[in-house]
């Protein structure tokens, strides 16, 4: 018998090397054309329903019940709609989402009123360069808005957060510390103590100062009494998320670092704080913005001024969320414009504090910034090309070797 | 072979604290006595202060429904009650909204739009409680501060209509009941029903429901993922996935959540005050004109307090203290014995 040898394998075919499918990402939603009808019928059947009942029968009168109506029916016809082809169970399904999406899209629109509110409203004042560069001292009760400003309420402030935070980070990151490197009975004890007084209201943050520094030591109310009513309040706050920021690094971060032979404050400097950096800058900012945005402390401790005042040890001094208060309480139309003018400061203010909270921290361990991310990718690509260049025999010349861009001092850098 | 040689005894650790590790722990340490010193020292000027005007009192100091310091009557019955009314109210009103836009977010979004809802409720959630409380002083009550805004009324309906709605067709419950409201009267006015707990309570509720909805949407997206998917490939609707394992993995969180934000309402101070007109008894018409909660009181009555009064405050402040203490620690307990709040802090 004669075998026939097998054939040798044919050469490679000179078809390109298959290329993989780029893949395309397919959509998962289910929304079939029956459901943009049955939406759609519904609201129109709703909305027809209660127009002809407000307009014709006069049963109810005015926007809200109109609104209340509408909703009411809408709710009914897209139930009785989705029956006719679909099981109980999904009538409910699509029952609880139009529940959930109006109760999202109410909460949603109450707080964009009441910024939009805000800025309308303060807009008058606004608009005029001399509410930011004057104080109230030459303006009274009647004169327009183009006199007078609240330069001194912006720089109290200023001033007062100032020195909140100069007593209350040094402090309040010492303690955090102290928290998570020293365990024990002791730390326990100040850790209840601390969580105990983030529940107290500001007010009687506010009412202790008040009583201790003002009518017991004698201070007159002043800027500084403001900042100890303020830094009262705020201390808590800090000390309680610097802890929790400080007990998520990694303890393996920590004992890798004593490992080395660093003692416990080397480690603290250059392990555990760098890489809780970003999470005790929020910790600082957000306590910053409560601080900053707290009108009953103030109230109490700093008395009222219309004039510009920079001392914060003597002379009464006023915050924005003081002045924005006193403001609407006067019936004078321009004093009322003037208040939602401060408000819109203060949340212009707290709004700056947040995009900076949210551009340094916000992000878990781990998580890169675009640059680190668009580094480590130039990094590893070099890599890939001089490990194929030494696979492929070329000799890379060392003025050729890809320059290593400087490593942070982040953790698990490649 | 001796026994004693098996026997395993524990060793005594020494820790040898590097030389400069010692001003480092005593300096971290002294700055916690401070903290401490000051924490303690409010907590304990509250109590003797407090004590001074709650001796004098006795037990009349929670039953009496005046504030009279200087002629020694007072007491935080209706000031209490008018706080518990308005933190309920607001809580009331902030559960629902803030719990279907947690879910919303978390469970309903479209991905393009997800961040940057989390980054709005987390902003509101900042937002100083003045702007609050100008926005409910001057929207939810037309006519009453402003007189310009007495047109603008008819475009913006606010609160009050609700509560005259609610007056109207369920003031036989009585907690809806408004005295001297007649719904058949056209010429009613509307006054009867601003400064009231319902409005104070509606934009307390504003204030804490960014609170709520961003520790109940945290708790929401923690649901394990393997388990939502089980139950979609069991073949569950998104309202049985939710329902089944959601909202129970989310339980505590959601309580938790909500006492958070009953502490904040309890001890919210400048939107209640701008709001209400105070009075000095027990009100529990929550529709109708006139409340009063303690912080109120004492941001009314500091300034031209003798110092008894000032104690009597500090009492009443106290009490206050005591009440969001209990919530926030009752808080913190159902979240961390959740299973949802074990890994996180």
């Amino acid at each position: 018998m004669t075998t026939t040898l097998a054939a040798p394998p044919a050469p490679p075919s000179p078809v390109p090397v298959e290329t993989e499918p780029i893949e395309v990402r397919r959509s998962t939603g289910a929304i079939r054309r029956s459901d943009t009808f049955g939406i759609l019928g519904a609201a129109v059947a709703a909305i027809s329903l209660s127009a002809w009942l407000m307009s014709q029968l006069l049963i109810f009168q005015g926007a809200l019940p109109f609104i209340g109506f509408a909703y009411i029916f809408f709710v009914l016809f897209y139930g009785i709609v989705t029956r006719f082809d679909e099981t109980g169970m999904v009538v409910r399904d699509r029952l609880v989402a139009v529940l959930v999406h109006s109760l999202a899209i109410l909460l949603l629109i109450a707080l964009a009123a009441v910024v939009v509110f805000t800025f309308v409203k303060g807009a008058p004042a606004f608009w005029h360069l001399n509410f930011f560069t004057t104080d109230m001292s030459h303006a009274g009760p009647l004169d327009p808005l183009t006199d007078g400003g609240i330069l001194h309420a912006v720089a109290g402030t200023l001033i007062m957060i100032t020195i909140a935070l100069a007593i209350s980070i040094p402090l309040g990151l010492a303690t955090a510390v102290y928290l998570s490197e020293f365990p024990g009975k002791y730390a326990r004890l100040v850790r209840t103590v601390v969580e105990a007084m983030t529940a107290l209201p500001s007010i009687v943050a506010g009412l202790f100062i008040y009583a201790t520094v003002i009518l017991i030591l004698g201070v007159p109310r002043s800027g500084f009494a403001a900042s100890l009513a303020i830094t009262v309040m705020m201390l808590p706050i800090i000390i309680r998320s610097s802890d929790v920021v400080l007990r998520l690094v990694p303890a393996g971060l920590k004992e890798a670092s004593q490992a080395l032979g660093s003692n416990r404050w080397r480690t603290v400097w250059n392990v555990t704080l760098p890489t809780a950096r970003s999470g005790l800058t929020t910790a600082i900012i957000l306590g910053t913005a409560r601080g900053i945005g707290e009108t009953s402390p103030v109230l109490l401790t700093a008395g009222l001024t219309s004039f510009f005042n920079f001392n914060p040890f003597s002379g009464p001094m006023v915050s924005l969320p003081l002045a924005t208060f006193t403001f609407v309480k006067s019936p004078e139309p321009n004093y009322i414009a003037r208040g939602f003018g401060s408000a819109a400061v203060l949340m212009l203010l707290v709004l700056v504090l947040f995009i900076i909270a949210r551009l340094i921290g916000g992000r878990g361990p781990g998580v890169l910034t675009a640059g680190q991310l668009r580094r480590r990718l130039q990094q590893s690509r070099q890599d890939d090309y001089r490990i194929r260049a030494r696979e492929l025999g070329m000799t890379t010349r060392p003025t050729q070797r890809p320059k290593r861009p400087r490593r942070r001092s982040t953790p698990g850098g490649a | 072979m001796s026994g004693d040689l098996l026997v395993d005894q524990p060793r005594t650790l020494t820790t040898k604290h590097d030389r400069s590790d010692v001003p480092f722990r005593l300096g971290t340490r002294s700055a916690s006595f401070v903290v401490l010193g000051i924490m303690s020292l409010a907590g304990v000027f509250l109590l003797v202060q407090g004590g001074q005007a709650l001796g004098a009192d006795g037990p009349k100091f929670l039953t009496t429904q005046a504030w009279d310091p200087n002629s020694g009557v007072f007491g935080i019955a209706a000031v209490l009650l008018g706080t518990i009314f308005i933190a309920l109210t607001a809580i009331v009103v902030a559960v629902p909204l803030a719990a279907g836009t947690a879910l919303y977010i978390s469970e309903y979004a479209p991905r393009q739009i997800k961040q940057t809802l989390v980054t709005l409720v987390d902003l509101m959630a900042a937002v100083p409680s003045v702007v609050y409380g100008l926005w409910g002083l001057f929207l939810f009550q037309p006519g009453i501060q402003d007189s310009t805004r007495a047109d603008a009324h008819q475009i913006t309906p606010g609160a009050v209509d609700v509560s005259q709605f609610l007056a109207t067709w369920l003031g036989w419950i009585p907690i809806f009941h408004v005295d001297g409201f007649n719904p058949s009267d056209p010429l009613t006015t509307k006054t009867i029903f601003t400064a009231s707990t319902f409005i104070a309570g509606v934009v307390v509720a504003m204030m804490v429901a960014p609170i709520i909805c961003s520790i109940m949407r945290e708790v929401f997206t923690q649901a394990p993922i393997g388990e939502r998917e089980g139950a979609l490939a069991l073949g569950a609707t998104r309202w049985g996935m939710i329902r089944s394992v959601v909202l129970p993995f989310g339980r505590a969180g959601m309580i938790g959540g909500t006492m958070l934000g009953l502490g904040r309402a309890l001890g919210e101070t400048i939107a209640v005050y701008l709001i209400i007109s105070p009075i000095f008894t027990i009100q529990p018409h929550i529709l109708q004109s006139g409340a009063n909660s303690i912080s109120a009181l004492i941001a009314l009555r500091y300034s031209e307090a003798s110092p008894f009064e000032i104690s009597a405050l500090m009492a009443a402040g106290l009490a206050l203290f005591i009440m969001t203490l209990i919530v926030n620690f009752g808080a913190s307990l159902i979240i961390s014995r959740s299973r949802s709040g074990a890994s996180s802090d």
